[in-house]
């Protein structure tokens, strides 16, 4: 076993797969000599070269664009996305391209390429550090969207997502880049399929469903749920697209009641797709309507504001309070 | 401000905006058909060769017609037709060797044909049958791209793949005036600059962006937007089949060889409307037409081979017959493809198994089934 946080990580599991095929790549702003502006690419520069580990100028269109052409040549490229809210530029290039290429070539063409994403609030960033833009992406087809939300996890799931003939886009929770784990990195049979969904702790009365940084903190408002005397089941989707609907909707016919956690804005959220989901799946079985706990309908606000934003410990526990009083 | 001259050649530049001598065109076959030399960009050609290509410029402004009649019967959706831009389309295709790569806009049709890629295939995604009807390493020729510009960011790539290959290849990416104004445009200029891209930067300034002209997307002559991205740019007569064929052979060897990107502005004119949607009397005058039939493309090889004594009368209708030939079998292939069935709609979204596509393939044949019975 070793300990590691969650950006060495992935770190580790892109050093693994870059060792196990020389096809693959990394490619984006800073991921050289700098090693990212959170050192997630550490030291793989100076270990694959300048070829291999490529420093990109300064804009994130081409970043992807040309990781299409480099995966049309053979290459299994990974996109660094320096942050959240700079993957809009690159989005006419993730959407109209990279989603849809293979479909159009009718199977002749796979895009094996892995569009990495820090993602969420958290840290007293300033605009467009913060964001949680899953949905755009979740809503386009052709693409494979999955959040990872501890080192583990981290570390097998940027390995198969590398693996994909999919186009992947890979969120990463950078307010949880410093926890750390034991992780196993001597075997992989103990390694979920990249799409299943967990159970990250048991429970009767209520679900939690949450990905990538809300994980932890339904953890610790299960904790606290606990006290009160109400057993929380939490269900760490992992993937959102596609999303394990059999784990969902167990979880969902065994409690009754069912909260979505989200940082994402709930209007139009990912928490919109799995209350239609789960509503029209298991609507005998519900004891209230699914309810949404996420960011307000409004830009991420300044840092000074964004712990009345993001969804909390006690912001949940009152959903789950909501969810008992139907 | 500058003006293009439908004659051709730039006229003005305003000195303030740090443009300097009016631009040079490389052209080695005048309007007239009389060969003219350039100190650079000379071209050997057999009599065979000049037949050969006058041959390809025949047959693929056939097949567009052949396609421009289909879709007014209603047979194609649209066409993007490529009349007048024959030529710089031939002349560019046939410089390419086997191991070079080419990423086409959606206009492409003459660089399909030396390309190997069979008519009928392009006419699927007009047709509505596909979004993409051939299988891109078969024929070293990429998918059409529709959103402007995207298709030379993907070409930069495949050409940093190459050199990570070591391979003996290189890159070309069509574009039209209007995609310079793109960012991903001005994106892969940089790219390729930057890690020196075996690419070819081949812009067909056909003057027109639907109906906004050129000078709505630039201040100065498209091939000097290459220095200031770090690599030398070329304009060359785009209707003059031999210069297309010289200056893209050469630029490709660079290319090859190490010396980076070069950026050519094939300076022609789309004789046609931009689609069949289109209706270009709304925003051109018919004298600009007019003056651009008078440098077509092909009557000069014509007047060429008929000068110099390298092609008889039963050559050129031999030609025209075998045209004749390939726009009827066109017409009876583009009627005979089949619709896709309805599930099919679920096919190639993934490579690898998807629970969703699955659930709704499921759903929607049930669906169907129930009108079946």
């Amino acid at each position: 076993m070793t300990v590691l946080s969650l950006s060495k990580a992935l770190n580790e599991g892109m050093r693994k797969a870059m060792e196990d095929d020389p096809k693959v790549l990394i490619m984006g702003e800073d991921v050289g000599k700098l090693g990212g502006v959170f050192r997630v690419t550490d030291g793989l520069q100076k270990d694959f070269g300048e070829d291999r580990v490529i420093d990109t100028p300064l804009a994130e269109s081409g970043i992807v664009g040309t990781a299409i052409g480099l995966a049309l040549r053979g290459y299994r490229p990974v996109c660094e996305i320096q942050f959240d809210g700079f993957i809009f530029p690159a989005a006419d290039q993730i959407i109209t391209q990279l989603a849809k290429m293979p479909m159009r070539s009718l199977g002749a063409i796979k895009l094996p390429v892995v569009v990495r994403v820090p993602c969420g609030g958290g840290i007293g960033a300033v605009e467009h550090h913060s964001e949680s833009p899953e949905a755009y992406f979740t809503h386009t087809a052709g693409l494979r969207v999955v959040s990872c939300s501890n080192p583990a996890d981290a570390y097998t799931m940027i390995q198969q997502a590398i693996r994909s003939d999919d186009p992947v886009i890979f969120f990463e929770p950078k307010r949880r880049y410093w926890e750390k784990a034991d992780i196993d990195t001597s075997a992989t049979d103990w390694w979920p399929p990249l799409h299943a969904a967990k159970v990250v702790r048991p429970g009767t009365d209520v679900t939690l469903l949450a990905y990538g940084p809300m994980v932890k903190t339904c953890l610790e408002a299960a904790t606290a749920a606990e006290e009160d005397g109400r057993s929380v089941e939490v269900v760490d989707l992992r993937s959102l697209n596609p999303l394990d609907e059999a784990v969902v909707m167990d979880s969902a016919r065994r409690t009754g009641r069912v909260v979505v956690v989200h940082e994402a804005p709930v209007n139009s959220g990912f928490g919109a797709e799995l209350a239609a989901r789960i509503t029209e799946r298991c609507f005998y079985h519900l004891e209230s309507p699914v309810l949404r706990v996420g960011g307000f309908s409004t830009p991420y606000p300044p840092s000074r504001l964004e712990e009345h934003y993001l969804p909390d410990l006690d912001r949940v526990l009152d959903a789950v309070d909501r969810a008992f009083g139907y | 401000m500058c003006h293009e001259a439908a004659e051709g050649g730039l006229v003005t530049v305003d000195a303030s905006h740090g443009a300097d001598a009016p631009p040079e065109l490389v052209q080695l076959l005048t309007p007239e058909g009389e060969r003219v030399e350039h100190p650079d960009y000379d071209i050997d050609l057999t009599p065979e060769d000049v037949r050969s290509l006058y041959r390809d410029l025949v047959l693929v402004r056939r097949v567009d017609l052949e396609a421009v009649a289909l879709q007014r019967h209603g047979e194609l959706g649209i066409w993007a037709s490529l009349l007048g831009q024959e030529a710089a389309q031939i002349g560019s295709g046939r410089a390419l060797t086997d191991a070079d790569m080419a990423f086409p806009t959606y206009r492409e049709h003459g660089v399909a044909w030396c390309r190997g890629v069979d008519p009928v295939k392009l006419l699927g995604l007009f047709r509505g049958v596909n979004h993409g009807g051939w299988d891109p390493k078969e024929h070293n020729f990429h998918l059409y791209t529709i959103v402007i510009g995207s298709q030379t960011l993907h070409a930069v790539g495949y050409a940093m793949g190459i050199q990570r290959d070591d391979a003996s290849a290189a890159t070309i990416v069509y574009f039209g005036d209007g995609a310079t104004s793109q960012g991903d445009v001005n994106e892969s200029f940089i790219w390729a600059s930057v890690f020196n891209a075996p690419i070819v930067f081949f812009c067909q300034n056909n003057q027109w962006a639907i109906s906004e002209p050129l000078e709505k997307q630039t201040r100065i002559p498209l091939y000097r937007r290459a220095s200031g991205f770090g690599f030398p740019g070329i304009r060359v007569d785009g209707n003059d089949v031999f210069a297309c064929l010289a200056v893209t052979r050469k630029a490709l060897e660079a290319a090859r060889t190490g010396q980076g990107p070069t950026l050519i502005e094939a300076f022609t004119y789309r004789m046609g409307a931009h689609t069949s949607a289109d209706d270009p009397t709304r925003y051109r005058v018919a004298s600009e037409l007019e003056a651009w039939k008078l440098k077509d493309p092909i009557e000069r090889v014509k007047s060429y081979l008929f000068k110099n004594e390298q092609a008889d009368q039963a050559f050129f209708d031999a030609v025209d017959a075998e045209a004749d030939q390939l726009g009827a079998d066109l017409r009876r292939r583009c009627l005979a493809m089949p619709d896709p069935e309805p599930l099919d709609i679920f096919d190639h979204v993934y490579r690898e198994p998807h629970a969703l596509m699955d659930q709704e393939r499921a759903q929607f044949a049930a669906y169907l089934e129930g009108f079946a019975q």
